[in-house]
C-alpha cells in the first residue's frame, strides 16, 4: 500500500498537550507527531496569563488550596481524584518545564514570578493568591516554543500539516488514523499501536471566540463517529474579557495586576456580585455579571459592551480601597510603565485593533467563547472512557483541551489548562508508550483510507447552493444567541432546530477548487461537518441538564440541582442521533456547597 | 468602504505561470486584511488559498507581502493599507500554491542553530527551578517573543541572494539562548553563526527590524551577536 506508515504511538496534534505526549511517549516507543499546523502555530502559543501550581515562591500557598479552589470552581462537577492528582504534580511539572529553559519570569530572588488569578485564593483569608507562573503574557507561547524546542532536541518524528481525516478502529480497539497530506492533497495511513487525540478546543463554534480558526473540534468528531462519547460537552467557558466584537482574549492576568471591570454608569460592579474576590472571581460568575449589567441598561452607553480599566490611577485607586498590599505589607501601587512590561502584548492587541491605547484609556470588552471544559473522557493517565462504568478503550488515549478527565467540571478556572496540558499530555504519552510496548498491532481493515476518502468526496457532489461561508455564519451566530452565556429552553430549541437545517444544507456544498495542493476549501467544509456535530452535541447536552452550574447558565432552571445533576453527561452519536447517559462525579474530600466568591 | 485587491495567483496544477486576479468588495476600514481574505475565499472565490489560525498576530501562519512590505494579514488593519490592497506571498521561499510558500527551508535554517535549551549540570538538589536573576532575564526577552512567521527572513537581500544565509529569524533564536545565562552552548552556537552562511551575511538592511510585527529589535540582537563573535565576551 502506498503512503503507509507504521509507528508505536502515534499523537494527533502538537499544541502543549500534543508535544508533551509526543515527547514522553518517544522516549521508549517509536512515535511520530501529526499536525493539521506547523507545531509553533498551535493555539497553546496564544495563552496569555499563567500556568497555574502552588509554588508558594511569593507568599504561602499550598496544593490543597489549589484543589479546593479547582472543586469549588469547577461548580462540584469535576472529580475531585482527578483534581487532587493534578494539583499535586503541579508544582514539580512548572520546575521540569524551568529545566526544559522555560523562560519564567523572576521575583527579585530569582524565582519563578507568580500573579493572582480568578479563583485561586489563600484559604484562610478567602483572598486572591499569587500562583499563576507567568512569563509576560505570552505564557503559551513560552511553553509551546519550549515544548516543540525540546522535541526537536529529541529527534520526535513529525508530520507537519497532515489533517488527520479518519480514525481507525478494529474490534473496538485503535488501530491508526488517515491524515491529507495538505500539499499534495494525498491520504496516508497511519497504522498504530496506540493513539493519542491532542487536537485541542472547538470555539469556532461560536460568533465571538478567543479561539483560532483551526479549532474546529476534529479529534472530538472523529471520536463521536466510531462510538466513543463526548463527556459535558454543555459545558463551555465563556472568557468576560474578549475585545469587543473581536472576541481577542485580554488575560485575567490584566485584573490580577489591579484592573477592574467599570460598567456605563462608570460603577466598578463586580464588588456586588463577588464581594470577596470581586473582579477576580472565578469566570462563569463575571462573565454573567456583565451579562446582567449590560442587560439592565448598565453597558457603556447601554450598548453590549462594558470596559475594563488598567489605568495606573484606577488600579491604585481601587487597590487601596480594597486594602490591597505588597508581599512586605506595604500597599499595592502601580505605574503605566510597570503596566506596560508585564502585559506588553495586550497593549499591543489594543493598539493594533481598536486604537485604544490601555494606559490611557480603559478597553471595550463583552464575554468571548473560549474554552471546552467538556471533551473525550479520558481517566488520569489519559485512557479513553467508553461508558459509566469508565472500561477503557483499548489503545486510545486524548490529552488537552479535546479531552475531560474531568478536572474543570462545570467551569475551568484561568491557568489551570495550561497545567493540564502539561499533566496529561505527559501521563498520557507515558501510558502510551507502555501500553505500545505490551501490545500487538490490530490488523487494519481493508482498504484503510477508503471512507476517508468517501467523507471528504461528498462535498464535491452538491448542487452547490449554499457556501460553507455562510453555513458557517450562521451556526456561530444561531449559538452566540442561544447557547451563550445564559440559556433557556425556548432559545435551546431554536438553536437545536437551526443546527439541523445546517446538518441538511450542508448536503448542498460543492467545493469549487478540483485540485489536491493545499485544497483548504474542502478542508474547511470537513471542518464546518465537525463543528456542526459538536454543536448538535453540545446543544442536546445542554437542553437535557435542567440545572445551572459552572458555564451551564438556564435562566428557566437558575439553580444548581445536586440532587439530580451531580452527574456528568456522557453523548453519543448512534444512527444519527445524540443519545445521553450518565457517570458519578468522585467526590472524595469536598462535599457540594453553595458557592461564594 | 470599498477595496480592491489584487492578488497574486498559482495552482501549479493548472497555470504554467502565476498571474494577479482582482477583487472589489465592501470592507469596514478595521477589517483586518485577513477578514477580507476570507471573505473572498468564501464568498467570490473558493480556490483562492493561504494559510492563517489564530487570527491576531501570535501563530506566524499569515506572513504575506502587503503592498510590498512584509506583514501579518490578521494584524494589518485595512486603513493601514488604503483601499487599494496588494497581496503577494513573501519572497525568498517557493510558491506552493497562492500565497502558500514552502517554509520547510526556513524550519531548516531554524534547526541549525540547535534552537532548544542546553544545560548539562546537574539539578538543583531541592528539585525546584533554577535561580536566575531578573535583570539576566530581562537580557534576552525581547528575542523571545519570535513567532517564527518569517516576516523577517524573508524580507532581507542576502536571504534572497541565497537561502543557505541562516536569516534574521534563525540568528534571533541563537540570541535567545546565547543570552540566556542558564544555557551551556552559546560557545557551540556562536561557532555554528560565526561560518559563512551565518552573521556575515547580515549587511545591516533593517528590512528585518521594520519587518518584524512582534516589534523585536532584530538588527540590534544581530549586532550583539557580531560583538560577541568580535570580542569573545557575552557583554
Ligand atoms: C487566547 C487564549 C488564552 C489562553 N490563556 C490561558 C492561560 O493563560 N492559562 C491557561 O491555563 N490556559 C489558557 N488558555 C487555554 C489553553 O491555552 C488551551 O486550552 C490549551 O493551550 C490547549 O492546548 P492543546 O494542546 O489541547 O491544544 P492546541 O494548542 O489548540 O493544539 C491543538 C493541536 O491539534 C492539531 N490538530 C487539530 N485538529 C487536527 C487534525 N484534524 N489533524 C491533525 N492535527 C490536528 C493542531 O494542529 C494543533 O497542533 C487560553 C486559551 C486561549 C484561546
Ligand atoms: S493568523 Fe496567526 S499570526 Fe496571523
Amino acid at each position: 500500500m502506498e503512503n503507509l506508515h507504521q509507528f508505536d504511538v502515534i499523537v494527533i496534534g502538537a499544541g502543549g498537550a500534543g508535544l508533551m505526549a509526543g515527547l514522553y511517549a518517544s522516549r521508549t516507543a517509536k512515535t511520530a507527531v501529526i499536525s493539521k499546523l506547523y507545531p509553533s502555530r498551535s493555539h497553546t502559543g496564544a495563552a496569555q496569563g499563567g500556568i497555574a501550581a502552588a509554588l508558594g515562591n511569593i507568599e504561602k500557598d499550598t496544593p490543597e488550596w489549589h484543589c479546593y479552589d479547582t472543586v469549588k470552581g469547577s461548580d462540584y462537577l469535576g472529580d475531585q481524584d482527578a483534581i487532587e492528582f493534578m494539583t499535586n504534580e503541579a508544582p514539580q511539572i512548572v520546575y521540569e518545564l524551568e529545566h526544559m529553559g522555560l523562560p519564567f519570569d523572576r521575583t527579585p530572588e530569582g524565582k519563578i514570578a507568580q500573579r493572582p488569578f480568578g479563583g485561586h485564593t489563600n484559604n484562610e483569608s478567602g483572598r486572591p493568591v499569587r500562583r499563576a507562573c507567568h512569563a509576560a503574557d505570552r505564557t503559551g507561547h513560552m511553553i509551546l516554543q519550549t515544548l516543540y524546542q525540546q522535541c526537536i532536541k529529541n529527534k520526535v518524528n513529525f508530520f507537519d500539516e497532515f489533517q488527520v481525516v479518519d480514525f481507525l478502529m478494529v474490534d473496538g480497539k485503535a488501530a491508526g488514523v488517515v491524515a491529507v497530506e495538505l500539499a499534495t492533497g494525498q491520504l496516508h495511513t497511519f497504522h498504530a499501536k496506540a493513539v493519542i487525540f491532542a487536537t485541542g478546543g472547538h470555539g469556532r463554534i461560536w460568533e465571538i471566540t478567543s479561539n483560532a480558526y483551526a479549532l474546529t473540534g476534529d479529534g472530538i468528531a472523529l471520536a463521536l463517529r466510531r462510538g466513543i462519547p463526548a463527556q459535558d460537552m454543555e459545558f463551555f467557558q465563556f472568557h468576560p474579557t474578549g475585545i469587543y466584537k473581536l472576541g481577542i482574549l485580554i488575560t485575567e492576568g490584566v485584573r490580577g495586576e489591579g484592573g477592574v471591570l467599570i460598567n456605563g454608569k462608570g460603577e466598578r460592579f463586580m464588588p456586588k456580585y463577588a464581594k470577596t474576590v470581586k473582579d477576580l472571581a472565578s469566570r462563569d460568575v463575571v462573565s454573567r455579571s456583565m451579562y446582567l449589567e449590560i442587560r439592565d441598561g448598565r453597558g457603556i452607553n447601554g450598548q453590549n459592551y462594558v470596559y475594563l480599566d488598567v489605568r495606573a490611577e484606577t488600579v491604585n485607586k481601587y487597590a487601596a480601597i480594597d486594602g490591597r498590599t505588597n508581599p512586605d505589607g506595604t500597599p499595592y501601587t502601580v505605574t503605566g510603565e510597570e503596566i506596560l512590561k508585564k502585559l506588553p502584548d495586550i497593549i499591543d492587541f489594543c493598539r493594533t485593533y481598536l486604537g485604544v491605547d490601555p494606559i490611557t484609556q480603559p478597553m471595550p470588552v463583552q464575554p468571548t467563547a473560549h474554552y471546552a471544559m467538556g471533551g473525550i473522557p479520558t481517566n488520569v493517565y489519559g485512557e479513553v472512557l467508553l461508558d459509566e462504568n469508565k472500561t477503557v478503550v483499548p489503545g486510545l488515549f486524548a490529552a488537552g483541551e479535546c479531552a475531560c478527565v474531568s478536572v474543570h467540571g462545570a467551569n475551568r478556572l484561568g491557568c489551570n489548562s495550561l497545567l493540564d496540558i502539561v499533566v496529561f499530555g505527559k501521563h498520557a504519552g507515558q501510558r502510551a508508550a507502555e501500553y505500545a510496548n505490551g501490545a500487538d498491532f490490530a490488523a487494519l481493515p481493508t482498504a484503510p483510507e477508503q471512507p476517508a476518502r468517501a467523507a471528504l468526496e461528498v462535498f464535491y457532489k452538491g448542487d452547490g447552493a449554499e457556501k460553507v461561508f455562510d453555513l458557517a455564519n450562521e451556526m456561530k451566530h444561531e449559538m452566540f444567541a442561544n447557547m451563550g452565556v445564559f440559556r433557556i429552553e425556548e432559545g435551546m430549541k431554536h438553536a437545536l432546530a437551526k443546527i439541523r437545517e445546517l446538518k441538511e444544507r450542508i448536503k448542498h456544498i460543492k467545493v469549487s477548487d478540483s485540485g489536491k495542493i493545499f485544497n483548504m476549501e474542502l478542508i474547511n467544509a470537513w471542518e464546518l461537518n465537525n463543528l456542526l456535530e459538536l454543536a448538535e452535541v453540545t446543544t442536546v447536552s445542554a437542553l437535557a441538564r435542567q440545572e445551572s452550574r459552572g458555564g451551564h447558565a438556564r435562566e428557566d432552571f437558575p439553580k444548581r440541582d445536586d440532587a439530580n445533576w451531580l452527574k456528568h453527561t456522557l453523548a453519543y452519536k448512534k444512527d444519527g442521533k445524540v443519545e445521553l447517559k450518565y457517570k458519578t462525579v468522585a467526590i472524595t474530600k469536598y462535599q457540594p456547597k453553595e458557592r461564594v466568591y | 468602504m470599498e477595496v480592491t485587491l489584487k492578488i497574486f495567483r498559482y495552482n501549479p496544477e493548472v497555470d504554467q505561470k502565476f498571474h494577479y486576479e482582482t477583487y472589489t468588495l465592501e470592507a469596514e476600514e478595521t477589517d483586518r486584511v485577513l477578514d477580507v481574505l476570507e471573505r473572498i475565499k468564501g464568498q467570490k472565490d473558493g480556490t483562492l488559498s493561504f494559510r492563517r489560525s489564530c487570527a491576531h498576530g501570535v501563530c506566524g501562519s499569515d506572513a504575506l507581502r502587503i503592498n510590498g512590505r512584509n506583514m501579518l494579514a490578521c494584524k494589518t488593519l485595512v486603513r493601514d493599507v488604503g483601499e487599494k490592497i496588494t497581496v503577494e506571498p513573501i519572497l525568498g521561499l517557493k510558491v506552493i500554491k497562492d500565497l502558500i510558500v514552502d517554509m520547510e527551508p526556513f524550519f531548516d535554517n531554524y534547526k541549525k542553530i540547535l534552537p532548544y535549551f542546553i544545560n548539562e549540570s546537574p539539578l538543583p538538589a531541592d528539585g525546584k527551578e533554577r535561580l536566575q536573576s531578573a535583570e539576566a532575564r530581562a537580557r534576552f526577552d525581547e528575542t523571545t517573543k519570535c513567532i517564527l512567521c518569517a516576516c523577517c527572513t524573508t524580507s532581507c537581500p542576502s536571504f534572497w541572494a541565497s537561502d543557505d544565509y541562516l536569516g534574521p529569524a534563525a540568528l534571533v533564536t541563537a540570541h535567545r539562548f546565547i543570552f540566556d545565562d542558564r544555557d551551556e552552548a552559546a560557545a557551540e552556537r556562536m561557532q555554528i553563526i560565526s561560518e559563512t552562511s551565518g552573521l556575515a551575511r547580515c549587511h545591516t538592511a533593517y528590512n528585518c527590524t521594520l519587518a518584524c510585527p512582534r516589534e523585536i529589535p532584530i538588527t540590534q540582537a544581530i549586532g550583539e551577536l557580531k560583538m560577541v563573535s568580535v570580542t569573545g565576551k557575552l557583554d
